[in-house]
C-alpha cells in the first residue's frame, strides 16, 4: 500500500458578462455638500467585493481618494437598475457604469473649480489628495469640501453624473449557432498536485498552483481571494460534494452539513498564484470577470493529477474514494 | 501552510498595461470585512417588525404524481396557524424566471395545481404566528397522489416512448428556435474526422452539487402604511426578484421595493426568486409582516442544485496531436422546470470546443427535463462541468499520441484572430501565456519554440 503523487494541469477560460447580454447596469453619482461622492446602485455585493472596486473606479475616475467615495446599494426606490450580480458581470458592468457616471461629474467638477480659480477647467487637474488644482501651480487649488460647497451656496450647481452600460443582446442564429456571447475573456491555468492513498482511496490536495489572466486586477488582494476561495470550491466539487450521492438515483440525499460533505481548512492545499494583466478593451480599467471561473480549472486538474499518480482515469464527479478505489481494482484486473 | 498574496506578473503584455494607475491596482481593504469579522453586518433577518408571521411549506413527497385531492382543514386545526395558500391564492400562478428576458413558455407554478414533478415541490403555504405552528400546520397537510412513471435519466428522457415530465413543454427537452438542442455547427465535422489520423471518444459525468451558502434563501415582507409591500431579502438581483413577484402578484412594479444587498453566501442560488412572491401574496393576505426562510434540509434538497451534465466529446486529431475535429453532446439535466438552465445551456454551447481554435465543430447541448429538484444557476453553470470534460479530454488525447499535455494545449490553443466555432473573432488572448508562466511557476520543461509562442502572433491560416 502506497501513497502515489501525481500532477495534473488544466487551461481554461471564462467568459465575462450575461450570456448574450442584454443585461444593463445604471450607476448615478453625486456630490454631498460635504465633498463626498454617493455612488448610487440597486446592486448586490456578494462578498466578493464589488462595492470596493466601484469605489476605486470612481476614485480613479473622480481623481479623489477612496475615503471621498461613498456606496449606496441595493434599494429599488432609490438604486437605478442592475440586472444582479452573477455571471461574472458585477465588476465589468457595474464598474464600467460608475467610471461613465463619475467622468460625467468630474467633468461639472472641473468646472466648478474652473469657476472659483478663475482658471480655464483644461488647465485644471486632480492630485489625488481631494485638490483640485492648477497644472504646474501649487497655490491656484480648491479643496473638493470647500468645491462642493461653492456649487451648491454660490454656484448653484449639482456635482452629479449618470451612468450605464449596456452590451446588446446577440440573438443565436438557431442552425449554425452563430452569436455573440460575451463581452471578454479571461484566462487560467491550474496546476494541481495531490497524493492518492491506494488503500483508502482518499485524494489529498497538496499543492496548487494557479495563473490567471484578468485583464486588470483592479483590486489585487481581492482577486488573490477570489482564487484561493475558488480553488477551495473547486476542491470540494472535484473530491467532495454532490446534493445526491448515487445520481441519477434520487436515494440519500443529504440535509444537513453533517452529511453533506465538504473540505475542512486542513484540507485546502497550499497555493501559489499569479496574476497577468492583458487588459480587456471594454472593460472598467481594462478589468474582466474572474468571479466563477476560479472554481473551473481546479477541478479538471485534480481529476489529471489523480491519473498521474495512480492511473486511474475519473468521469465521473465527484472523485470519491468509492471511486478510486473501484477504479484501482479495475487497473489490477487488466493488469492480472 | 504558504499564502501569499498572488503577484502580479507585469513582463506579460507590458505595452498594453496602464501603468499610471492610483488607486485601481491597490489592495483597498474590502468594504464589509470588518463588519463580517466584527458580527456588525445586517442581514435580513436581523429585521425584526412587530406581530411578525411565519410561511412554512407543505411540500411533495412523490417525484412525480397527479393530485387526487388536498386537505388543508388538519393545518387550520393547529394553534397559532392564520391561513394556508393554495395555487387558487396566486393571481398568476404560471411562470418562468427568464420571463424577463424573453425565455418561454411560462412552465412552473408557485404552488402546484393538479401535479407534482419533483419530491419537494411546493403545494402548500401556511402562515402562522409562530415557527412551530407553520411548521406543524404543514406537516398535518394531506395529499391524495395518484403516482406517475418518474424519469430521472437524461439519455432515457429524450427517448420518445418516455412520459412526459412537464406538459407544458410537450416533451422532455427545451426547444431553441425549433431544436430540440442549442446547436453549433462549424467547418464540416465529418471531413475532419475523416482527416484524422485518431478518433477519441469519452464521456464525462457530473451530479448535482448545492451551493452551501451559510445564509439560506429567504425574505420578509412588510406591508406598509400606503399600501406597498417592502421586501428584504438575500437576492442576488433587486430588480429581478421585483419584477418576476410584480407579475406574479399581478400589481404594478412600483408597488414593490426590495431592499438587500448583504448576502450570506450566493453562488448563484439566490437569483430563482423562490421565496418572495409566495411571502407577498401571504402578506396581503394577512396585512401581517410574513418571514419565510428555507431550512438546512430545504436549502439542499430543494432550492435548486448546479445541474448533473453528461457530456461526450469525440475528436479527431492528427498524430502530432493537432486536433482536426470535434463533436460534442452535452445532456444539462435541468430537472423538473426550466428556471436559469435554458441559459446555461446556452451558455455551455457558447463556450465549446474550449479556448482551442478546430477547424470542424459540432455542438448538441440538451436542456432535457426529469422528475428531479430543478437545476439552476450555480457558478460558472454550462462552463464548470464543461471545463472538466475538455481538460480531462485534452489530457488523455495527449497522453495517447505520447505528447506533453502542456504542448498539447499550447499546439491547438486560439490566438488572437481565429474564428471560434460560434463565428466570433478571438480578442485579447491569453491561454498561451498562462499556460507558459504557469510551466515556468512549476519548473515544467517546455521546448523553445512553445516557450516562444504569442497569443498576438495570428496563425496566419
Amino acid at each position: 500500500m502506497a501513497r502515489l503523487r501525481g500532477r495534473g494541469f488544466a487551461a481554461v477560460n471564462y467568459p465575462t458578462g450575461m450570456n448574450l447580454g442584454g443585461d444593463p447596469s445604471q450607476a448615478l453619482i453625486h456630490s454631498t455638500t460635504t465633498g463626498t461622492f454617493v455612488i448610487t446602485l440597486s446592486s448586490v455585493d456578494l462578498g466578493q467585493g464589488l462595492k470596493t472596486v466601484v469605489a476605486q473606479c470612481a476614485a480613479e475616475t473622480l481623481g479623489l481618494p477612496l475615503e471621498m467615495i461613498l456606496v449606496d446599494t441595493a434599494d429599488t426606490d432609490t438604486g437605478p437598475h442592475c440586472m444582479g450580480t452573477f455571471a461574472s458581470r458585477g465588476t465589468h458592468r457595474v464598474g464600467n457604469a460608475v467610471i461613465m457616471a463619475a467622468r460625467e461629474a468630474r467633468e461639472i467638477m472641473l468646472e466648478v473649480a474652473a469657476e472659483e480659480l478663475e482658471v480655464d477647467a483644461a488647465d485644471l487637474e486632480t492630485d489625488g489628495t481631494g485638490f483640485i488644482k492648477l497644472k504646474g501651480s501649487e497655490e491656484k487649488k480648491i479643496h473638493v469640501v470647500d468645491l462642493a460647497l461653492a456649487a451648491h451656496f454660490k454656484q448653484g450647481k449639482t456635482i452629479s453624473g449618470r451612468g450605464i452600460f449596456l452590451k446588446p443582446k446577440s440573438e443565436p442564429v438557431p442552425e449554425t449557432g452563430e452569436m455573440d456571447p460575451d463581452s471578454c475573456q479571461a484566462h487560467a491555468c491550474t496546476v494541481a498536485e495531490v497524493e492518492v492513498d491506494d488503500e483508502t482511496g482518499i485524494v489529498e490536495v497538496l499543492n496548487m498552483y494557479n495563473v490567471y489572466e484578468m485583464g486588470r486586477a483592479l483590486n489585487p488582494a481581492m482577486a488573490h481571494q477570489q482564487i484561493v476561495g475558488g480553488a477551495w470550491m473547486g476542491i470540494s466539487h472535484a473530491l467532495f460534494e454532490t446534493t445526491e450521492p448515487y445520481y441519477p438515483d434520487r436515494a440519500h440525499g443529504p440535509t444537513d452539513y453533517s452529511e453533506y460533505l465538504m473540505p475542512g481548512p486542513a484540507d485546502l492545499a497550499a497555493m501559489e498564484s499569479v496574476i497577468l494583466e492583458r487588459p480587456a478593451a471594454n472593460g472598467p480599467y481594462g478589468g474582466k470577470g474572474i468571479g466563477e471561473m476560479t472554481a473551473n480549472s481546479p477541478i479538471p486538474a485534480i481529476a489529471n493529477a489523480i491519473y498521474d499518480a495512480c492511473g486511474v482515469r475519473v468521469e465521473s464527479m465527484p472523485f470519491t474514494p468509492e471511486k478510486i478505489l473501484r477504479g484501482l481494482d479495475a487497473l489490477r484486473t487488466a493488469n492480472a | 501552510m504558504p499564502m501569499r498574496l498572488a503577484t502580479i506578473d507585469a513582463d506579460y503584455f507590458a505595452d498594453e498595461r496602464d501603468a499610471d494607475l492610483q488607486v485601481v491596482g491597490t489592495p483597498a481593504p474590502r468594504a464589509d470585512a470588518r463588519g463580517h469579522v466584527m458580527g456588525q453586518t445586517q442581514y435580513f433577518e436581523d429585521v425584526h417588525y412587530p406581530g411578525m408571521t411565519h410561511l412554512k411549506m407543505h411540500r411533495s413527497t412523490r417525484h412525480h404524481a397527479l393530485i387526487r385531492g388536498v386537505d388543508t382543514a388538519p393545518a387550520l386545526e393547529v394553534p397559532g396557524v392564520l391561513r394556508v395558500l393554495t395555487w387558487r391564492d396566486v393571481p398568476n400562478n404560471w411562470y418562468t424566471i427568464l420571463r424577463l428576458i424573453g425565455v418561454e413558455p411560462d412552465d412552473e407554478p408557485v404552488l402546484a395545481e393538479d401535479r407534482v414533478l419533483y419530491m419537494g415541490e411546493p403545494i402548500c403555504a401556511v402562515v402562522a404566528e409562530t415557527e412551530a405552528a407553520a411548521r406543524e400546520g404543514a406537516s398535518r397537510i394531506r395529499v391524495d397522489y395518484e403516482e406517475l412513471p418518474a424519469v430521472f435519466d437524461v439519455e432515457e428522457a429524450l427517448r420518445p416512448e418516455t412520459i412526459v415530465v412537464n406538459p407544458r413543454h410537450g416533451h422532455n427537452y427545451f426547444t431553441y428556435e425549433g431544436h430540440n438542442c442549442r446547436r453549433i455547427r462549424f467547418g464540416d465535422i465529418e471531413k475532419g474526422f475523416a482527416e484524422a489520423d485518431q478518433i477519441f471518444e469519452f464521456t464525462y459525468q457530473s451530479s448535482p452539487i448545492e451551493h452551501a451558502p451559510l445564509e439560506t434563501t429567504g425574505c420578509i415582507v412588510k406591508p406598509e402604511a400606503d399600501g406597498r409591500l417592502k421586501i428584504h431579502s438575500d437576492t442576488q438581483a433587486c430588480y429581478f426578484t421585483l419584477d418576476n413577484t410584480a407579475l406574479t402578484l399581478g400589481i404594478p412594479f412600483n408597488r414593490l421595493r426590495v431592499i438587500g444587498g448583504t448576502v450570506g453566501g450566493g453562488f448563484g442560488g439566490k437569483v430563482d426568486v423562490m421565496v418572495e412572491p409566495i411571502a407577498c401574496i401571504a402578506a396581503q393576505l394577512t396585512n401581517r409582516p410574513v418571514k419565510y426562510v428555507y431550512s438546512r434540509a430545504e436549502e439542499m434538497q430543494v432550492s435548486s442544485p448546479r445541474a448533473a451534465e453528461r457530456i461526450i466529446i469525440k475528436d479527431g486529431v492528427t498524430n502530432d496531436g493537432r486536433i482536426l475535429a470535434r463533436k460534442i453532446t452535452l445532456y444539462v439535466d435541468a430537472g423538473a422546470y426550466s428556471r436559469h438552465s435554458p441559459y446555461g445551456t446556452t451558455k455551455a454551447a457558447a463556450h465549446m470546443p474550449g479556448p482551442y481554435t478546430i477547424p470542424n465543430v459540432w455542438v448538441d447541448a440538451y436542456c432535457v427535463y426529469t422528475n428531479r429538484t430543478p437545476s439552476s444557476a450555480m457558478r460558472g453553470f454550462g462552463v464548470t462541468i464543461a471545463d472538466f470534460a475538455l481538460e480531462s479530454q485534452m489530457d488523455r488525447v495527449a497522453k495517447a499520441l505520447g505528447i506533453d499535455p502542456l504542448v498539447m494545449r499550447l499546439q491547438n490553443a486560439y490566438r488572437d484572430g481565429d474564428m471560434k466555432a460560434h463565428r466570433k473573432l478571438v480578442e485579447g488572448a491569453a491561454l498561451i501565456e498562462v499556460m507558459q508562466r504557469a510551466a515556468e511557476l512549476v519548473e515544467h520543461e517546455l521546448p523553445a519554440a512553445y516557450r516562444a509562442m504569442s497569443s498576438t502572433d495570428g496563425r496566419g491560416a
